[in-house]
């Protein structure tokens, strides 16, 4: 089993690559490894409650880890996020790059 | 023990995304936690460090360059560098030599250095972990 972080950075709204993110993530799990998203920049969008983004809620599901830069969401103002996501600090980033999850950027 | 070393690389030119200014929160958040980190610049990104940035005034808002305040990456990436030797590590910022004679920029802030995409390779092989962050 490895580890992986997948970076979040588009909304799907902006094309198919966030959604294809999310789909390697689901295919990933499936595969049996640990898997977490990290949304950041405007890929925290579908992060915030109410937003049409169930492939979140899905991926949640399954088992992988949805986490929301901090900085990101108080840009965008969302202060009320969608239960399955946890914001938390960039570090944390660097906490999983430490413990040598493999860190792919979208 | 020694500290740990991340990799980054960086494709993205400055003042055209959010991806420059994340990569830079990432760097900081690495020296924060001991880490020597080396960044290779790539393409665009070898002029984030271009020494010649300018702020500038904001005529819409009637404001002077220093009232502006306008930020440039130059001075962001001086700052990293100072943060890292402030606390014992290192950051090693390497420009891929070819990317700056195409742009022009070969004056960088101090602490920033010529290379190529062989460093890129010295810096994976040699580092617990790369991220790389591409332009699409």
């Amino acid at each position: 089993m490895n580890r992986f972080l997948l970076m979040g950075s588009r909304e799907p709204t902006e094309g198919e690559s966030a959604r294809d993110l999310y789909e390697i993530a689901a295919d990933l799990k499936k595969q049996g490894n640990e898997v977490a998203l990290f949304l950041v920049q405007n890929g925290v969008l579908p992060a915030r409650k109410g937003a049409r983004a169930e492939a979140l809620d899905r991926l949640a599901t399954m088992g992988v880890q949805l986490l929301a830069d901090d900085f990101s969401l108080r840009e965008r103002g969302i202060t009320d996020r969608r239960p399955a996501v946890q914001a938390v600090s960039i570090d944390s980033v660097i906490d999983r790059m430490l413990e040598g999850w493999k860190v792919i950027w979208n | 023990m020694d500290a740990p070393t991340l990799t980054f690389l960086m494709m993205d030119p400055p003042y055209e995304s959010a991806r420059s200014t994340t990569a830079l929160r990432l760097v900081d958040a690495a020296i924060r936690k001991g880490c020597n980190v080396n960044v290779f610049a790539y393409e665009g990104a070898v002029s984030l460090s271009f020494a010649k940035q300018a702020p500038h005034a904001n005529t819409v808002h009637g404001r002077d360059a220093q009232q502006e305040d306008h930020p440039n990456p130059k001075d962001w990436i001086a700052a990293l560098i100072a943060a890292a030797e402030k606390g014992g590590r290192k950051l090693d910022w390497v420009n891929c030599g070819l990317c700056i004679d195409e742009r022009g920029v070969a004056e960088a802030v101090p602490g920033v250095r010529r290379g190529s995409p062989a460093d890129f390779w010295k810096f994976v092989e040699s580092s617990k972990n790369t991220l790389v962050i591409p332009t699409r």
